[in-house]
């Protein structure tokens, strides 16, 4: 039996796959530019397809092993799913979001509220509006509602 | 978060604080503010208060099914009325330093 070469288009198209999904969070979300658009992940992604497609034909080239074939097929459909999960979460998954109808409105009051910040001490919009920045009475407030850590 | 950090010193010359609101406890917040250097004030909010009344919740998705707040921002005048606001449509866009900035600019 001859000794095959490795199939290193399938591997590697498979982990820069997976590496193009782990780096939207890990890493590519750290920059608006790179965050609101995922185009260098779609990049990675694009380039994962060619070497899948590449290790594929290798696999099903005349002479070689059906494991070849076998593997080939399942690593190509594999990394495929992943461009396909990344997609989903993407584009479709994070926009699942409450509309929130209700909320206020540019011209309108905010609410007030009083919550504890993160050394237990309370303190509400109106204080936060009018206790001093750098010295000066603040021009406004910025609030960033975000979904928390748990 | 990360990118509000790093304009915070543009946000204070223009006189605004921004003020980070969740559903997580304390605790939690000072952690994370001492793990990612964040200086800004945060505020928990477990209750939902104010992220009712900002009808900002978005329910079941936090830990065991907890409700949490949607990802929104809003700019508020020293008048207490809201004057820019993004209540965004993708979990992963949200509001640029830039937008906020210039948003900002029609306070003075």
């Amino acid at each position: 039996m001859k000794i095959q070469k490795f199939n290193w288009q399938t591997w590697t198209g498979f982990l820069l796959s997976v590496a193009a999904l782990l780096s939207y969070p890990f890493v590519f979300v750290r920059w608006p530019i790179t965050r609101d658009f995922p185009w260098a992940n779609l990049l990675l992604f694009g380039v994962a397809l060619v070497l899948l497609s590449v290790g594929v034909k290798r696999g099903f080239a005349p002479g070689r092993r059906s494991i070849s074939k076998i593997a080939s097929s399942i690593v190509t459909v594999l990394g495929v799913l992943v461009l396909g999960f990344f997609v989903f979460t993407f584009f479709i998954a994070a926009k699942w979001l409450p509309a929130s109808h209700g909320a206020p409105q540019v011209g309108q009051k905010a609410p007030d509220f009083t919550l504890s910040d993160a050394g237990g001490k309370s303190v509400s919009l109106s204080e936060l509006l009018s206790s001093p920045l750098k010295g000066s009475t603040p021009e406004g407030v910025l609030l960033i509602f975000y979904r928390g850590y748990w | 978060m990360r990118s509000i950090q790093k304009s915070l010193d543009k946000f204070e010359e223009v006189g605004i604080r921004p003020v980070a609101i969740s559903v997580d406890p304390p605790e939690v917040s000072r952690d994370l503010c001492q793990k990612a250097g964040y200086t800004f004030t945060f505020l928990s909010d477990p209750k939902l208060d104010a992220i009712g009344r900002y009808d900002l919740v978005h329910k079941g998705q936090g830990e065991n099914g907890g409700d949490i707040a949607r990802p929104a921002e809003f700019l508020i005048d020293s008048s207490g009325a809201v004057r820019w606001r993004m209540l965004t449509e993708n979990y992963w866009v949200r509001a640029r330093p830039e937008q906020i900035l210039e948003a900002a600019k029609a306070l003075q």
